[in-house]
């Protein structure tokens, strides 16, 4: 009776170690995740570096002006295409996202990580920058400039552009005046309210 | 000529075969309660990384949005995890000699790549992709747990089945808009049903038939 016992656990026991052993085949599939490590390819990655130069099928683009902010190689004050209002929002966004940790969200430079230590920007609201062609923004963010680094593997060409655009509509923002303001904000305007204390994660 | 069991026999077989079937559903159970426990799905369980990043720190601190790294997030299956030279965007400035970040250096330096634990680790016969989530506004936060408030991330959810089946079964108990996706700080409002079922036919989210049934997410 015992040993019938015993024999009836220990099959139930390579049962379920039978069963877990399925569970993790399926579960780990010969087959590379994104990023997965790989023990053929030198470096551990099964994620190859592309070659040098390499262009996606169906990703060429010859458009000048979208591509690189220029027309016959000066940086010019156009939009590669129409900004709506929609495109505005994307930018306000990327802009938040991407730029603000240093430019601020309001372009004045004085961000969080500016903040930390990292060499100030000069402000969007200077009369140079106020003045400087649309092409010339669209080429800071793809190339980068000085201490700035290159966003180009990060932003995507069109929301660099969408960026463009929001950073002209916080420029219009700042040279705005009272009578630009509607009735029913002027309140909001006279009485702001307190902006949150920044300062709490001192680290 | 004797009897060669004692009458005690029959009421042992009985106990016999009763304890059987006993056993074999106790030990049903066990195993049914440890596939879910939180000891084998790693729920809550903190995974050391080469680098002690803080999401704490750099999201709850700094304010920085989810997709300054994770750039693929709204466009892929794959969020992503970003290349050390977003990391030297700014530590090529501040914190410039800080030893915990000496992996990082020596990552650009060499050319070597950084090797992160994947702490959501879905199995490989779910086909989960962050693009479609993302859009249909499930946030950040309602899978990942209050990341912003993590000095190392965790599993905040079993990421069993049933709890995927949770939502796909009723979407409008998690939906927010989608501008609050990435907000971190973001409460469900008292109506959220209301709320999620209005987000629910304005985003177009599929129905429960189409949610739930087994190719949505299995090929």
């Amino acid at each position: 009776m015992r040993t019938r016992g015993l024999r009836r656990a220990a099959l139930v026991g390579v049962l379920v170690a039978g069963l877990a052993g399925c569970r993790q085949d399926m579960h780990d599939a010969p087959r590379y995740d994104p990023l997965e490590a790989s023990a053929i390819f030198p470096g551990g990655a099964s994620a190859r570096p592309l070659v040098e130069g390499t262009v996606a099928r169906g990703h060429e683009n010859d458009d000048e002006l979208l591509m690189t902010g220029k027309v016959d190689g000066v940086e010019a004050d156009l939009f590669p295409f129409a900004i709506t209002r929609a495109d505005l929002d994307v930018g306000e966004t990327r802009f938040n996202t991407y730029c603000a940790p240093c430019h601020a969200p309001s372009g004045e430079g004085d961000g969080m990580v500016v903040q930390r230590g990292y060499r100030q920007p000069p402000s969007l609201h200077i009369d140079r920058l106020q003045y400087a062609p649309a092409g010339q923004f669209y080429d800071r963010i793809t190339n980068g400039f000085g201490v700035m680094p290159s966003y180009r593997s990060q932003i995507a060409v069109e929301d660099r552009w969408r960026i463009v655009a929001y950073v002209r509509v916080l420029q219009a923002s700042h040279q705005g005046t009272r009578d630009d303001v509607p009735a029913a904000d002027l309140e909001r305007l006279d009485n702001p309210e307190p902006t949150p204390d920044a300062s709490e994660d001192a680290h | 000529m004797s009897q060669i069991f004692p009458k005690s026999a029959n009421a042992l077989a009985r106990m016999g075969l009763v304890g059987a079937v006993g056993f074999v559903l106790c030990l049903g159970l066990v195993v049914f309660t440890l596939f879910r426990s939180t000891w084998a799905t790693k729920q809550h369980e903190f995974v050391e990384q080469p680098i002690q990043f803080s999401h704490a720190h750099h999201v709850g601190g700094v304010g920085i949005d989810c997709r300054y790294c994770h750039t693929s997030v709204e466009k892929s299956a794959f969020a992503g995890i970003p290349p050390t030279q977003t990391c030297m965007n700014c530590h090529n400035q501040i914190w410039t000699n800080a030893p915990i970040l000496e992996p990082v250096r020596a990552s650009l330096r060499d050319d070597t790549n950084l090797h992160w634990t994947r702490v959501h680790d879905l199995p490989d016969f779910v086909y989960f992709s962050h693009q479609i989530h993302v859009k249909q506004g499930v946030g950040c936060a309602t899978c990942h747990g209050p990341v912003d408030k993590m000095p190392l991330v965790y599993q905040a959810q079993s990421l069993l089945m049933e709890w995927c089946l949770d939502c796909h079964r009723a979407p409008e108990k998690y939906l927010r808009p989608r501008e609050e996706v990435f907000n971190m700080a973001y409460e469900a409002p008292a109506n959220q049903l209301e709320l999620g079922r209005q987000l629910k036919a304005e985003y177009n989210v599929a129905s429960v038939e189409h949610l739930t049934s087994c190719s949505v997410c299995h090929r």
